[in-house]
């Protein structure tokens, strides 16, 4: 009984561990399609998102760990297989092979990745949505990951929406734009109280504002407002920093499925097989 | 192999019996699996299948990582990806493996308090406990420099702080760490030889399992009594036990069916739970995570090694004493390598005549504070170091060196056990009533 | 023995089989992925067919491309190439077979049966030579086809071996038009 108790409390003190609070910031709970054991990735959302990055954020940010191909795959965007070659084809990248071992540009195939981007000095956003967790806490417990998962869609989705008109506190030549979702920024000795903390939510990130809303229309007639293109941007990148999901889902409810059934059948034999030994249970 | 007197294997056929008298290897694997296993063994008693199978599924799920793995600091998150992305099936790979070393973990953890409650530690089963610390060091070991290999961010600093804890050792601890990393800082050297003990490691692990398997076969398991298996004739024994196969083979297994169905949901629906995001940054020198804190399994004693400050009046005393030597720094190294010591040291702190904390009314609570104060250090490992939180690390850190230092010796003294069965025939008919037209004589009224 | 008895034996027996059939199912399942990740990824199969602009290629000129880290001879042939290929016996080659990969089993060596086009033009085949894998050159040897430096063996313009130690005609790949000006490799 007493190590019943002591599991259960060693499970609570690993969900406990998982993080721990970051200073205060606003991140929005996005319903996505893609969350829970039987989400899965809206087509759809995600090749609007593919227009949106192609259109607005490639301009700075690249994409290195993604193939074109993967463009084409079932549980991804799903392109069809020659807007997927055309889409590449768009692209030039660099071949260092070309040129008698000089390098030179060309169109992409399908088998190249998208070229990285550190013009802007920008971070790639291939792995973005898993390298950022929107949810963190209650006092480090962790259960906000464990209920509503790692949001990593709903922060980058939240970063979006979040630019805001900077508080009053703040000089009006501060550097950076002023973001209620986003930590890590720089943040004005003015917009804190005396004890140092702060008094606004977010801070001043180096982005500008990239979305505005009816940044680009879509072919399907979807909703173009600021809103919807932050949540279509941040499933796609979600996408491409998990581009396996749907698979791992699938893996996961088979292999519980099995499992379960595999216990359920170990319980019995293991019933009969000490029946003869335990007398309550003959 | 097994001390409980038990029928041996007798070769039948000429070919076995050729075989036996070469290398007795089938009559080994009789032994082994109709090892006599006290009866009364409860749920407790899984943790050891459980870890078996996590330490095959690590290593096999390694060696196949490997294939795809490449360990250069400028290909090592490229190569993870390429994992995660193109080889077949290697998403899944990558996480059961990522996520097993917390499965390792989470039992290890159980196993251990397991020991500690049921006194499996105590004499004559010094040695199986101290080969268990041992795996459980070389655990840590291959859990850390396995963490490096992605080559993120936390990876990066994260190998940076631990060596920096050798680096706090007196007069040798800087070119210590310099040895250990292969150059003044954490780079090339430091990833392609923790690649090579992170490979081997798992080896050395599995030869000890062989040795911790084999001591406590000799001794026969502990139970959840503390009472040892009557020895005095077959009979006797054959009472009080049960051969491993089948009933103890098929009761772990479906102890293990449950806890991967719980496995499988956490790899399949949040594999990335108990990670931390930062590790999707490729590693850059140039910029430390805000927050650095190690895997959830390492936090006990992180938490340990950060309590002891440089305000804390034993640190100051010691520093004085030690003429500086012994600076704060290296106090809670110390203190850290010293909690997993004194753990070590358990058979000989604990003075009770009796074995299990069933009978031992006062320790049962002592023990309970001990488990709730390793869930309180796994906690306050993960938060700041700020506010009342170093407070609860100290405390949480002082209470571990007090339950085994203090505690353990004290209580065997002054408390008064109460009286265990005379024998595990007794405990087991206590609970299931007299074998059905068994032989046993004794009534369980 | 009562026939309650057989019956309750029957049954265990039942669930014995049932749990070892689904343990064995189970095992097999999770041992399957650490064997099929052996096999080649999907950016190893993304590069198993490429695609091959063939636009700039002039008739009586050669492409070289490398597929699958083997080189690849893309020759638009001259009417005089194609007429001197079609004007041999095939009794006369010392590789009667086709060694096309597109054409149907057994396939002779004619060069109808080799080249891609159906005018003839377009001669898609491995740039490695039969005999010990060098790569021939092309517009040489007695033939005025290919010459391999190495041992010497002469192909003619279908990439036939005439002369010289190779014993096979050149290999043609998996090859097919996806349009006009496009060729795909794999």
């Amino acid at each position: 009984m007493m190590f019943r108790k002591l599991t259960l409390a060693a499970v609570l003190a690993v969900t406990a561990s998982a993080a721990a609070a970051e200073s205060e910031v606003h991140i929005e709970d996005f319903d996505f399609s893609f969350e829970g054991p039987f989400g899965a990735y809206d087509q759809n959302q995600l090749q609007r998102g593919l227009k949106i990055y192609t259109n607005v954020c490639a301009g700075c940010h690249g994409l290195e760990q993604v193939a074109f191909r993967t463009l084409h795959d079932e549980g991804g965007p799903a392109l069809p297989e020659d807007q997927m070659r055309a889409y590449a084809e768009a692209i030039e990248i660099f071949d260092p092979a070309l040129n008698d071992g000089e390098g030179d540009y060309r169109p992409a195939t399908p088998a190249d990745k998208f070229p990285a981007n550190t013009a802007a000095g920008a971070p790639d956003l291939s792995l973005m949505a898993k390298s950022r967790a929107g949810f963190h806490g209650p006092y480090g417990l962790g259960l906000n990951q464990l209920f509503k998962g790692m949001g990593g869609a709903e922060y980058i989705a939240s970063l979006m929406v979040g630019y805001e008109e900077a508080p009053e506190c703040a000089p009006e030549d501060f550097e950076g734009s002023y973001n209620s979702a986003f930590a890590a920024g720089g943040f004005p000795e003015e917009c804190k109280d005396d004890h140092g903390h702060h008094t606004v939510p977010g801070s001043w990130i180096a982005m500008g504002q990239p979305l505005y809303g009816e940044d680009v229309d879509f072919d399907d007639g979807h909703s173009n407002s600021l809103h919807h293109e932050a949540e279509d941007v941040a499933a796609f990148l979600m996408w491409t920093a998990e581009p396996k999901m749907m698979a791992r889902k699938q893996a996961g409810l088979t292999g519980v499925i099995f499992l379960s059934l595999l216990s359920v059948l170990l319980y019995l034999t293991n019933k009969r097989l000490w029946a003869p030994h335990k007398h309550k249970e003959d | 192999m097994s001390g409980i007197p038990h029928d041996h294997y007798e070769p039948k056929s000429n070919f076995t019996k050729g075989v036996e008298a070469r290398l007795p290897i089938i009559g080994l694997l009789h032994a082994t699996l109709t090892a006599p296993t006290p009866k009364n063994l409860n749920w407790m008693w899984i943790w050891g299948i459980v870890l078996t199978f996590t330490l095959v599924l690590q290593i096999a799920t390694g060696i196949v990582l490997v294939m795809h793995y490449t360990p250069h600091v400028d290909m090592a998150f490229n190569s993870v990806e390429h994992i995660m992305r193109d080889v077949n099936g290697g998403h899944m790979i990558r996480y059961f493996h990522a996520n097993g070393a917390s499965l390792f973990f989470f039992a290890v953890y159980i196993h251990m308090f397991r020991g500690l409650y049921y006194g499996s530690y105590k004499a004559p089963r010094e040695i199986t406990w101290i080969i268990g610390m041992l795996i459980y060091l070389m655990m840590m070991g291959a859990g850390f420099m396995g963490y490096v290999l992605p080559w993120g961010q936390m990876s990066f600093h994260g190998t940076a702080v631990i060596t920096g804890l050798f680096g706090a050792i007196p007069f040798v601890g800087d070119s210590l760490q310099t040895f250990l990393l292969g150059a003044g800082a954490v780079g090339q050297p430091a990833l392609n030889r923790f690649f090579s003990l992170h490979y081997l490691l798992p080896f050395v692990i599995a030869g000890l399992v062989i040795v911790h398997i084999w001591a406590f076969h000799h001794t026969g398991n502990n139970n959840p009594t503390g009472v040892e298996v009557r020895r005095g004739s077959k009979e006797e024994a054959k009472k009080d036990t049960l051969p491993f196969w089948p009933y103890f083979v098929i009761k772990d297994l479906f102890a293990l069916a449950v806890i991967l169905t719980v496995f499988m949901a956490v790899v399949g629906f949040m594999p990335n739970y108990l990670g931390h995001p930062d590790n999707y940054i490729p590693a850059n020198p140039l910029a430390t995570p805000s927050h650095i804190v190690p895997e959830w399994y390492y936090l006990p004693f992180y938490a340990i090694l950060r309590a002891f400050t440089a305000d804390v009046w034993v640190v100051q005393i010691v520093n004085f004493f030690s003429f500086g030597i012994i600076d704060a720094k290296f106090f809670g190294v110390l203190a850290m390598f010293g909690a997993i010591f004194v753990m070590a040291l358990a058979p000989w702190l604990d003075t009770s005549s009796v074995r299990s904390g069933r009978f031992r009314p006062m320790f049962k609570w002592w023990f309970a504070l001990l488990a709730i104060d390793f869930v309180v250090l796994m906690w306050v490992g993960a938060m700041p170091t700020d506010g009342i939180y170093p407070y609860i690390s100290l405390l949480g850190a002082t209470y571990w060196f007090a339950y085994f230092l203090v505690i353990l010796p004290l209580l065997g003294v002054i408390e008064k056990p109460l009286t265990p069965p005379a024998t595990i025939e007794d405990d087991f008919n206590a609970h299931y009533g007299p074998q059905a037209g068994g032989s046993s004589a004794k009534s369980a009224e | 023995m009562s026939h309650a008895d057989d019956h309750q034996g029957t049954r265990r027996d039942f669930i014995y089989y049932a749990t070892a059939g689904a343990g064995a199912v189970v095992t097999g399942a999770a041992v399957w992925p650490l064997v099929n990740q052996m096999n080649p990824s999907a950016d190893v199969l993304a590069l198993a067919s490429i695609r091959v602009d063939i636009s700039a290629i002039d008739p009586g000129t050669q492409l070289t491309v490398l597929w699958q880290g083997k080189p690849v001879f893309i020759r638009s042939r001259t009417e005089d190439e194609i007429a001197a290929a079609r004007a041999v016996e095939i009794s006369d080659l010392p590789d009667q077979g086709a060694e096309n990969e597109n054409a149907v089993a057994g396939a002779d060596a004619a060069d109808e049966n080799r080249a891609l086009s159906e005018d003839g033009v377009w001669l898609v085949q491995m740039g490695i030579c039969t005999h010990l894998g060098c790569v021939p050159l092309g517009e040489a040897g007695d033939f005025g086809g290919w010459f391999c430096p190495c041992h010497g063996s002469h192909y003619d313009t279908s990439g036939r071996i005439r002369k010289g130690p190779a014993p096979r005609n050149l290999l043609v790949p998996v090859a097919s038009f996806v349009d006009e000006t496009t060729i795909q490799l794999g």
